[in-house]
């Protein structure tokens, strides 16, 4: 394939990823006016936004290029969710009921 | 490296945030839902998303060494940039006028407005934070001074705040429309 091929293949793939999170974000917009209790509504945007991140970070963000970064971002994401939620003095407090302040 | 440590550090930042207006939204008896219409927020995801985009076009061009080209889609992001800030602040001054504030709004329970103000106020800080860094790292690619690489670390934090829209559109405008 050529340079101006690569290129024009690149610039498509970038348009059409575009337009995915075009979509997922219409389908938010379309998710806002059903007639669903707040709850139901809550899920499901909260579905199509990790979708949307997921999307944008696979390919705007070259996640899906670089296998070893990948995997980086994700156990250290998680290493840190898991820091906060059980690290944390407050956290710690809450999850296992001790020690309360007197 | 850095970039993406920062980016999940930021990420944590928000989502701490969001999680609490979660909590408190859901925990408030009578929470207002103010907005009456999509238009402003609809305009400013799309250029935010085509910001995006234009990012993409810059980092690749930079990659293929187009630095003329590069340079002119990044500042092309710059200016969808200043132009959700303009919509951003535009919406904000709206809602101030008619009576919404950081310890104060008209149609329920002052946290409401308080957590809208914090939490849109901390996204727009983090564009304008952005479209600075554009336009300086965009200058300077084009000098010479700054590479490719560069550029794509920069366009790396733009699509991180593209990204975090997405979650503060659905969570703080779309379920809190008026219907």
């Amino acid at each position: 394939m050529t340079t101006a091929g690569a290129s024009n293949s690149s610039a498509g793939k970038d348009i059409a990823v575009y337009g995915c999170l075009l979509a997922l974000a219409g389908i938010q917009f379309l998710i806002a006016y059903s007639d669903i209790t707040a709850s139901q509504m809550f899920v499901r945007m909260l579905i199509v936004a990790m979708v949307e991140a997921g999307v944008a970070l696979l390919f705007f963000m070259h996640l899906w290029e670089n296998r070893g970064l990948k995997w980086f971002v994700i156990i250290f994401t998680v290493a840190v969710i898991l820091g906060m939620q059980y690290g944390w003095t407050d956290s710690f407090r809450l999850s296992n009921g001790v020690p309360w302040a007197k | 490296m850095a970039m993406w440590l920062f980016i999940i550090a930021d990420s944590a930042t928000f989502a701490g945030c969001l999680v609490a207006y979660g909590f408190i939204r859901n925990a408030s008896a009578n929470w207002p839902r103010p907005f009456h219409g999509i238009t402003n927020v609809a305009l400013m995801t799309l250029i935010l998303l085509t910001s995006s985009l234009t990012m993409m076009f810059a980092v690749r061009h930079a990659e293929s060494g187009d630095k003329a080209k590069a340079f002119r889609w990044t500042l092309i992001t710059a200016v969808c940039g200043i132009m959700f800030a303009a919509l951003h602040l535009r919406e904000w001054f709206g809602m101030i006028g008619e009576g919404a504030t950081l310890f104060h709004n008209p149609w329920g329970t002052p946290l409401f407005s308080s957590l809208f103000f914090s939490i849109t106020g901390l996204h727009l800080l983090h564009v304008t934070g952005g479209v600075v860094a554009l336009i300086v790292v965009g200058l300077r690619y084009r000098g010479g001074r700054y590479n490719a690489d560069d550029l794509e670390i920069t366009g790396l934090y733009w699509h991180f705040v593209d990204l975090v829209w997405m979650f503060v559109v659905p969570l703080v405008y779309l379920l809190n429309l008026a219907h």
